[in-house]
């Protein structure tokens, strides 16, 4: 199987506080993997840092594809296809949904040497996606996450997920704020994407999630390090016992090494 | 200063002598004092309080020539249309100051309205006590050398007056055109509308020139909102950039009226463009809307007053700026409650976008209130683009500069959406857009 992410011992500060403290992972095209940590763990961050927000001062490495991605600007690591499914999408008054995702699709599709899509074939397209996340027709036509709840913004990520079909898709906590009956649907919408082509970094807090999307390798993260790494069975055994006994065990595991279990 | 202002009013003293003689008597007394009036006092400077932000130097240091007559030959009906637009209602045409008859279409205008020139109304001579305090008050009860001038030296512009309990569907659009060729040229605009019991008007003013000219725009308009009458106002200010523009807007509410007024001030060098609104009647309803976008070099000032002097009258003003390049914008609100309008409600906003480090803006909310149970609020706000947002955008594969243009112009279409005048509305929408780095932003 070909790597499509390989990110070497990471590390990240913001404001001189060290987040990301040496990440390792490797992740291949059609794998799911589940980051999964408490609080402040650096889950965000590390989403953050490989979608290029910047803020952050990063060293290490992370090949995506065997390119530089932290050299690549945000916009062009979207357009290679990498996306973020915002843990907090933002509203933006004033931008259509539908014209700013036609623009980000159009953007995405240039890179990938085809045409624009004009607005009767982007609105076909669109009304098929919006389907898979059971999202009602008239969201399109409103500003981008305006006035929308917590659980159609997470649908909107997914329904724009949907339409820019990235390589590598990062979600970031997709299922906090989300009711039983959303995140079912979400998931669905999520499962219904997961391709041979296609890697996804899960990242959540509950394992809740990981029932509805199952993955292929769970890593905790604590401390901003991976401190364990297994089957998706060391979600269910998170479950049972918490992340206290492995952020106890921390200082003891310092090695970063735990990605190698891939 | 005040040597470069004497140079100034010799270049136009001239000219007052040569066309005063055109005018009505009544009017003769009017623009004689005016013209001492300038010569007494002077320009404005940042030291006059209401003229806190606004430059005058700059243009007084250019040697205007006052625009006469036949000095334009270029224009064409198709021209007019490529710098203004086609409204599809009534169009008064006013070049370098004077009625253009060859330009204009004045039709399908219901029985009884008048849109024509203010010259050839003023000739006709009937209406002396119709128009005479329109024409005398903004020179008489505030004066500054701008309204003095206009006072002074107006040769033509618009009169448009609506009968009682007439609507008029179209747009009524006044373009000012500027066709100066390669000397400066002065004019000095000045309309008047008159809206009987009523009635109901559309009122749409482009202020408009050739690229490159230079040129000042003295404008005056005077509103006058009888019981009961409605009138939208639009004025587009995209004179070019080497131009300079300063204007009034005068407007008095009677009882139950209601008006409103969307500045956009786009283009010129340096532009001023002032309104007074003042409430005389109760019931009386206004909205004052802005959207000022100086970039480059421009330096564009947008000082309001509202004057609540009835009981019962309601205000809502909502300005925004957006500033780029060197660029520095101005929004200077007063609002005055005058004893007795009780129950007065006013609200002003004013939210300024900061697109450049040098980028500058001055926000000055000034509320005098002398009455007691009123609503008055205010709010300002100078802000940045939102770093989320332009992130939110870029990990969509939005381009960096693409992102900023449309988020600035989100921040501008909540302006451009109250634009009533659908074909108005696409062609700032189309401008704006244009300015945003050509970048398609427009949905």
């Amino acid at each position: 199987m070909d790597t499509m992410l390989d990110i070497k011992d990471l590390h990240a500060k913001v404001e001189g506080r060290e987040i990301l403290r040496g990440i390792s992972l490797q992740v291949n095209a059609g794998e799911v993997h589940a980051i999964m940590g408490p609080n402040g763990s650096g889950k965000s961050t590390l989403a953050q840092v490989l979608a290029g927000r910047d803020g952050y001062d990063v060293t290490g490495e992370v090949l995506y594809e065997g390119n530089n991605l932290l050299a690549m600007s945000p916009e062009d690591r979207a357009v290679a296809g990498v996306f973020l499914a915002f843990q907090y999408p933002i509203e933006i008054p004033g931008v259509g949904n539908l014209y700013f995702l036609r623009t980000a699709l159009n953007a995405v599709r240039k890179q990938r040497g085809l045409e624009d899509l004009d607005a009767m074939d982007f609105l076909a397209l669109a009304k098929e996606r919006m389907k898979l996340v059971e999202m009602d027709p008239s969201f399109m036509t409103r500003s981008v996450n305006e006035g929308f709840s917590g659980g159609e913004k997470k649908r909107n990520e997914i329904f724009q997920m949907a339409i820019l079909e990235p390589k590598l898709a990062i979600l970031d906590e997709t299922d906090s704020g989300l009711d039983i009956d959303a995140l079912r649907v979400v998931a669905a919408g999520v499962n219904a994407l997961r391709s041979k082509d296609r890697a996804m970094l899960v990242i959540t807090h509950y394992q809740r999630l990981l029932d509805y999307i199952v993955p292929d390798h769970v890593h905790v993260i604590a401390s901003g390090r991976i401190v364990k790494s297994g089957t998706k069975d060391l979600a269910l055994e998170l479950e049972k016992h918490g992340y206290t006994e492995l952020e106890q065990q921390l200082p003891a595991r310092p090695s970063p090494a735990l990605g190698g279990a891939l | 200063m005040r040597s470069t202002a004497n140079a100034f009013l010799e270049g136009l003293w001239h000219f007052d002598v040569k066309r005063n003689g055109h005018h009505p008597g009544w009017l003769k007394g009017l623009r004689r004092s005016a013209f001492q009036w300038v010569g007494e006092h002077g320009f404005p400077t940042a030291k006059d309080d209401a003229w806190k932000y606004t430059r005058v130097a700059p243009i007084l240091a250019v040697p205007f020539e006052p625009a006469e007559l036949a000095m334009s030959r270029r224009l064409s009906t198709g021209a007019i249309e490529k710098l203004a637009g086609d409204l599809g209602g009534a169009r008064l045409v006013v070049v370098n100051g004077y009625f253009a008859p060859e330009l204009s279409s004045l039709k399908r205008l219901p029985a009884g309205v008048k849109v024509m020139s203010l010259a050839t109304a003023l000739a006709l001579a009937e209406d002396e006590e119709l128009f005479a305090p329109f024409l005398a008050r903004p020179f008489r009860e505030q004066p500054h050398a701008f309204t003095a001038l206009s006072a002074a030296l107006a040769e033509d512009g618009a009169l448009v007056r609506i009968p009682a309990d007439t609507t008029i569907e179209e747009p009524i659009h006044v373009v000012f055109v500027s066709d100066t060729g390669a000397s400066p040229l002065v004019s000095h605009p000045r309309s008047l509308v008159l809206a009987g019991p009523g009635s109901r008007a559309t009122i749409v003013e482009s202020y408009v020139g050739i690229q490159g000219d230079v040129y000042l725009t003295n404008a005056v308009t005077n509103i006058v909102l009888d019981e009961g009458a409605v009138v939208e106002h639009y004025k587009l200010q995209n004179e070019t950039e080497t131009a300079f523009h300063i204007s009034l807007l005068d407007v008095r509410q009677g009882r139950g009226s209601r008006f409103s007024s969307h500045s956009l001030a786009l283009g010129a060098s340096a532009a001023r463009h002032e309104v007074r609104v003042k409430l005389e009647a109760e019931g009386a309803e206004v909205i004052l809307n802005g959207l000022y976008m100086p970039k480059n070099e421009q330096h564009l000032d947008n000082p309001t007053t509202i004057e609540h002097a009835a009981p019962h009258c309601t205000s809502r003003e909502l300005y925004k700026g957006i500033v780029d390049g060197h660029g520095r914008g101005s929004f200077d609100g007063r609002v005055i409650v005058r004893p007795g309008a009780f129950k007065t409600d006013a609200s002003q906003i004013n939210k300024n976008l900061l697109l450049s480090e040098s980028a500058q803006i001055d926000t000055r909310p000034r509320l005098e209130i002398f009455a007691d149970d009123v609503k008055c609020t205010h709010g300002a706000a100078v802000g940045q683009l939102d770093e989320d947002a332009v992130f939110y955008l870029r990990s969509r594969g939005v381009p960096h500069g693409a992102a900023r243009d449309l988020l600035t112009y989100a921040f501008a279409s909540e302006m451009l959406g109250l634009l009533g005048v659908e074909a108005l509305r696409s062609r700032v929408e189309r401008i704006v857009a244009g300015r945003l780095g050509g970048a398609e932003v427009a949905a």
